[in-house]
């Protein structure tokens, strides 16, 4: 049995050395390569990348989501959660731990949801499955999580089926499916990415009070750098399956050290009339594909800023701090320190 | 550069399209006799004016209308009522063969590449196809005028041979693009042309329609969910609302600008690009209604915080503020 007692300073959940590969007709392509992070209670880590990058595969790595029959995981990958590698887990080892002590938010709420059962039943099948609570018990449960998640008339939504509910309603029933066990961390794939930014700025801050009250900490998968600035605390930028780029939010924003977090920071249109109506710093050229990976850096050809020696070899991730204020950037010519008050503050 | 100082391209006052009181309903039908039962209120009696090299935005969340009214203004969709003028003829009621030769001179780009493009039709099919039903180039100078679209979209020439499954996301839009500016038109709907890319794409993009906008000397009607977008875009924006028109404004200073607490909430909701603006969020409450039933006045009253009584029975006409600046709110000045 895990231990539960949470220490804040203590990361809850250790990812070292993360290789994620999938057999495919065309060889072997390794989407996830060498992604280490910590994730500590009750912070909100930010995972940001363009289509591609292996964001979302290195989060369902951590919760097993993947096709096993065709997933392989590097030989020193280690998923660390309470001292339990989970990546050496029997499935029905896993699946006590899946949705329990790790929840769940996925993108799209309509395809998370099942159409021919209602929302309570839903919310209830996770507590039958995790929990001792009776019938009743669980009725009472379902109806609170959806007062938590802020659903109006709760007593008579869990009686509706997913098709009732709009797409925020539908965020807010997968939200508290994925809550409903209290679980210690929380991975949300894009939950906000189908909804319209009203209803995103909703969800948001539901997420953010959430966290508050129960000290989960939230894995935030997104391709949306102003939903990280809005939500999280620290923020890992992948690029080409490999961490570029790790920070605390501010740092990040506001002293870029990795050209490509700098580049992608200054392709989005700012508000109001700086560049209005002007060309866009656009990123050239494309990512480039698994399977044809470059030996050196795999920036190196869209880099403003690319030296001889980029494309001869690839830089390390090299940290610099500790703990939550540690940051980690992969480049030998990293951009310095642009304006030390941002990151001071 | 021209582009910088939007109020340059004012002085040429010709009006290319003028939508007047457009008004869309789509029926639903049920029940045992498969009547109308109950219909979406799409556009609800929209008027506004495009001036020739304009680069208009249309902008709201999904279901405000958006598409829908780039679509009857290309007219994809037929009015219920009211009017489309098109460089003073109206095109409302023409048949499809009158319109033909105008269709020519409006083109459209679509959101998602992949089901805009056919899958089993080479590039070069695909804009070859375009050209001949305009007949716009002879048939001795197709490939020279192929060649120069692609160039022209940052296309590989050798890449006409190719079909759109080898194509990334951005480049497939350049595809759309090209196939658009195929027949030389003067007037482009984009709906949500960015909408499915990248960021680091959605850049790219964007950059090369302000480059043929400029080129090209294009009047540009562009549809998206994103105001930053919008913003950073366009001349000036319409911001759409269970479909009508809350507000109009030219994209200089939305932020000082903006009058309708619409306008307001999309701005704060819109996430930011500093974290140390954070908690300036302000969160609409409640959801959209439904179309079917739309509010009996103004249709943002079950969400305003600014309604009062006379808001839940009249709706407020799109009043003229000066500049350019139009907003249909009883409450702001």
């Amino acid at each position: 049995m895990v231990d539960k007692t949470i220490q804040q300073d203590k990361p809850i959940l250790k990812v070292r050395n993360l290789r994620t590969s999938f057999k495919t007709g065309r060889g072997t392509v390794t989407a996830v390569d060498g992604v280490s992070f910590d994730l500590y209670p009750g912070e909100t880590l930010g995972v940001v990348g363009e289509s591609g990058c292996g964001k979302t595969v290195t989060n369902k790595s951590i919760i097993r989501l993947l096709p096993s029959h065709v997933t392989m995981y590097g030989d020193d990958s280690v998923v660390d959660y309470r001292g339990t590698n989970l990546l050496g887990l029997q499935e029905h080892q896993m699946r006590a731990i899946r949705g329990n002590e790790i929840g769940m938010i996925f993108q799209e709420p309509m395809t998370a949801l099942n159409p021919v059962f209602t929302v309570g039943w839903q919310i209830e099948e996770a507590l039958q499955y995790h929990t001792n609570l009776n019938a009743a018990q669980r009725r009472t449960r379902a109806v609170e999580m959806l007062r938590l998640v802020e659903m109006p008339n709760p007593e008579k939504r869990i009686y509706e089926y997913p098709h009732q509910l709009s797409g925020g309603m539908r965020q807010r029933v997968v939200i508290a499916i994925a809550l409903c066990c209290e679980p210690d961390v929380l991975i949300a794939d894009e939950p906000t990415t189908a909804l319209d930014v009203t209803i995103q700025a909703q969800i948001l801050r539901l997420m953010d009070g959430l966290k508050e009250k129960t000290g989960t900490a939230i894995i935030l998968i997104t391709h949306d750098l102003g939903v990280v600035a809005q939500a999280c605390d620290r923020v890992i930028v992948m690029y080409a399956g490999q961490i570029v780029e790790m920070a605390p939010v501010r740092q990040l924003f506001h002293n870029p050290q990795h050209p490509y977090t700098k580049a992608l920071l200054d392709s989005m249109p700012k508000p109001g009339r700086v560049g209005h109506q002007q060309r866009l710093p656009a990123i050239e050229g494309t990512v480039p594909s698994l399977f044809d990976l470059p030996d050196g850096c795999r920036f190196a050809d869209r880099c403003k800023h690319r030296r001889d020696n980029c494309e001869a070899s690839l830089p390390d991730l090299v940290s610099i701090g500790e703990g939550t204020a540690e940051s980690k950037i992969r480049c030998f010519y990293p951009l310095g320190d642009v304006k030390e008050s941002g990151a001071a503050s | 550069m021209s582009t910088t100082n939007p109020s340059s391209e004012s002085k040429n006052d010709d009006v290319l399209v003028r939508v007047e009181n457009a008004v869309k309903h789509f029926p639903k039908r049920g029940g045992l006799l498969n009547r109308i039962i109950a219909k979406v209120h799409a556009l609800n009696d929209v008027s506004f004016t495009i001036k020739k090299g304009q680069t208009l935005g249309v902008v709201g969340e999904s279901g405000c209308g958006k598409s829908t009214l780039g679509k009857v203004v290309i007219r994809l969709h037929e009015l219920t009522s009211g009017k489309v003028i098109f460089d003073g003829v109206d095109i409302s009621t023409m048949s499809n063969q009158q319109l033909r030769p105008i269709r020519q001179r409006m083109q459209m780009i679509f959101q998602d590449p992949n089901s805009s493009l056919n899958p089993r039709m080479t590039v070069e099919t695909t804009i070859k196809e375009v050209i001949r039903l305009h007949a716009v180039v002879a048939e001795s100078e197709m490939d020279a005028t192929i060649d120069q679209l692609l160039s022209k979209v940052g296309l590989r020439v050798d890449d006409k041979t190719k079909y759109p499954h080898e194509f990334s996301g951005g480049q497939k839009q350049r595809i759309g693009i090209a196939r658009a500016l195929a027949v030389n038109p003067e007037f482009i709907i984009a709906d949500e042309p960015v909408s499915a890319l990248d960021v680091s794409i959605q850049a790219q993009v964007l950059n090369l329609m302000m480059d043929l906008k400029e080129e090209l000397g294009l009047t540009l009607l562009f549809v998206s969910h994103d105001l930053k977008v919008i913003d950073h875009f366009c001349d000036s924006m319409l911001v759409m609302y269970l479909g009508n028109i809350v507000e109009e404004m030219p994209c200089e200073d939305i932020h000082a600008h903006a009058k309708h607490p619409y306008t307001r909430a999309l701005l704060s909701c819109n996430p930011i690009t500093d974290p140390d603006q954070r908690g300036e969020l302000t969160v609409l409450e409640g959801e959209v209604p439904s179309p079917y039933h739309p509010p009996a006045g103004c249709p943002f009253v079950t969400r305003c915080p600014l309604r009062t009584t006379k808001c839940e029975t009249e709706n407020p006409p799109l009043s003229d503020r000066g500049n350019g600046h139009r907003v249909a709110c009883w409450e702001v000045e």
